[in-house]
């Protein structure tokens, strides 16, 4: 008799290796905890350099993402992302990440048609589904928290 | 003229021998089983283009050029030119077929390309459509990671079953007629084209699984067909397999239709790399390019050598969109084999 779709699925889930979980935790755990480590240190520098409260809140992600940028063209980011896992993807250096990749990807494609149309192809659905549920709070804090 | 013998196995009788073939890959193919064996070796994974699409087609034509060189033939000697890639309208091979000028047939069979255009060729030289023809296919990492997956340098993890696409090419020039001198070339006997196989495997990440059902119907259907056992062949060789399609393939012969593959058995995908190579090759090497550059620059010596005689050789193709895999559509998939014997 002929193997089934069902069996067959219970076959592969046998014989497919699971992703090491618990390394894979630890290992975003620490690559994570860099980023904020390294996010605490610029805010100290800024603050030490003078820069108000508000000011340190804008410099120290606009820092990780141009230094996420520039790790990313120069090939080192997924290099370290793909130890980090999680780690680096959560923080804002996954999201500076998922624009600077495509941007240089698609730049055959032309400035327009390639990186223009193809930069927010991996963190569009970020900006949409993050844009509309700011909205969607707005709303309700509206209504009820004014 | 061709023989349909059973349901799905041609025998081909006018022996269309395979005169010559070339490999050629990137460093890093370069790095493992084909070291010292391939034609070309691209150290720049750009080959210096500015585009790993132009890159691609550059891969392809090298290995069309290496083996028209081999066979000490020009493009004006050959009659049909069978070949594909995993690009979009097989960019790859158009691009890398241009400046040919050979009547060109572009195939598509994802990965299971080598052995479709190698099908194809042979069945063109047996009608005598074709005296000579061409069979090649090629695949890089970097074009296929930006059509079917992310930006190269996107940081993300692959699953341990996740394959890596080979950047390499083959290219195979098929003959007829009368053999002159005495060097016996491997020939192609025998061909099963293999259906398309939907065991509702939908990761992305898993293609060995989507293809092993394909890869098993088509080595069941031809071991029916000629009835034979995987004891007569010295060597039966999967594409691109990968280690769990590999370990499901054996499982799935031996419980639909009774075959025990057992020693007889080694996948392109297990044999490209070596395990010390750094990249993180996981469940094994993939793409069209695999399986093209382990035949063509592995096994096919071996068989002129003397040292391998009957290789039945199954590429395997996963028929992946990436609209229709949006679309929670499956992943179909197809195997095509062709029997590849000694001269003598």
């Amino acid at each position: 008799m002929k193997t089934t779709a069902e069996k067959y699925k219970t076959m592969v889930e046998q014989s497919s290796p699971n992703s090491p979980l618990l390394k894979n935790m630890a290992k975003a755990f620490v690559g994570g905890g860099t980023v904020c480590v390294l996010g605490e240190l610029l805010a100290m520098l800024y603050a030490r350099l003078g820069a108000g409260e508000e000011l340190v809140r804008m410099l120290v992600p606009v820092t990780l993402i141009a230094l996420t940028a520039l790790l990313t063209a120069i090939g080192v980011y997924d290099k370290i992302a793909r130890h980090a896992g999680a780690g680096t993807i959560v923080p804002i250096t996954g999201f500076a990440n998922a624009i600077a990749s495509p941007a240089m990807e698609f730049q055959t494609e032309g400035r327009i048609l390639g990186t223009g149309a193809n930069i927010f192809r991996l963190a569009g659905p970020v900006l949409v589904y993050g844009g509309g549920a700011a909205v969607l709070y707005g709303i309700i804090y509206w209504l009820f928290a004014r | 003229m061709a023989e349909r013998i059973g349901l799905n196995t041609v025998v081909l009788h006018s022996r269309p021998r395979i005169s010559a073939f070339a490999a050629v890959g990137g460093a890093m193919e370069a790095g493992g089983l084909l070291n010292g064996k391939l034609a070309r070796v691209f150290d720049d994974d750009t080959l210096g283009q500015d585009s790993w699409e132009k890159a691609e087609a550059i891969l392809q034509q090298a290995a069309a050029e290496s083996a028209l060189y081999r066979a000490r033939l020009s493009t004006k000697d050959v009659d049909l030119h069978f070949a594909g890639d995993l690009l979009g309208q097989c960019s790859a091979s158009m691009f890398g077929s241009r400046g040919l000028g050979i009547p060109f047939a572009g195939l598509y069979g994802a990965c299971s390309t080598m052995a479709l255009s190698l099908a194809s060729a042979a069945i063109a030289i047996e009608s005598g459509a074709a005296r000579t023809a061409l069979a090649g296919t090629s695949s890089h990492f970097c074009a296929a990671e930006k059509q079917f997956r992310q930006p190269l340098e996107y940081g993300g993890q692959r699953p341990p079953t996740a394959q890596w696409t080979a950047t390499a090419a083959g290219a195979c020039l098929l003959q007829g007629g009368e053999l002159q001198g005495d060097v016996l070339p491997p020939i192609i006997t025998q061909i099963c084209l293999g259906s398309v196989t939907d065991l509702g495997i939908k990761d992305a990440h898993n293609m060995g699984a989507a293809m092993a059902p394909a890869a098993a119907n088509t080595i069941g259907a031809f071991l029916r067909d000629t009835q034979s056992i995987p004891g007569d062949y010295d060597l039966i060789l999967t594409g691109d397999l990968g280690s769990v399609g590999s370990d499901l393939l054996r499982q799935l012969l031996l419980q639909d239709w009774g075959v025990d593959l057992s020693d007889r058995h080694n996948d392109c995908g297990l044999m490209l790399y070596s395990q010390e190579q750094p990249n993180e090759i996981n469940a094994g090497a993939s793409g069209c390019g695999c399986s093209a550059a382990v035949l063509c620059g592995d096994i096919l010596p071996r068989i002129a050598a003397g040292e391998l005689r009957r290789v039945l050789f199954i590429a395997t193709g996963a028929l992946l969109s990436s609209v229709s895999s949006l679309q929670g559509e499956s992943i179909p998939a197809i195997a095509h084999a062709v029997l590849i014997e000694s001269g003598t």
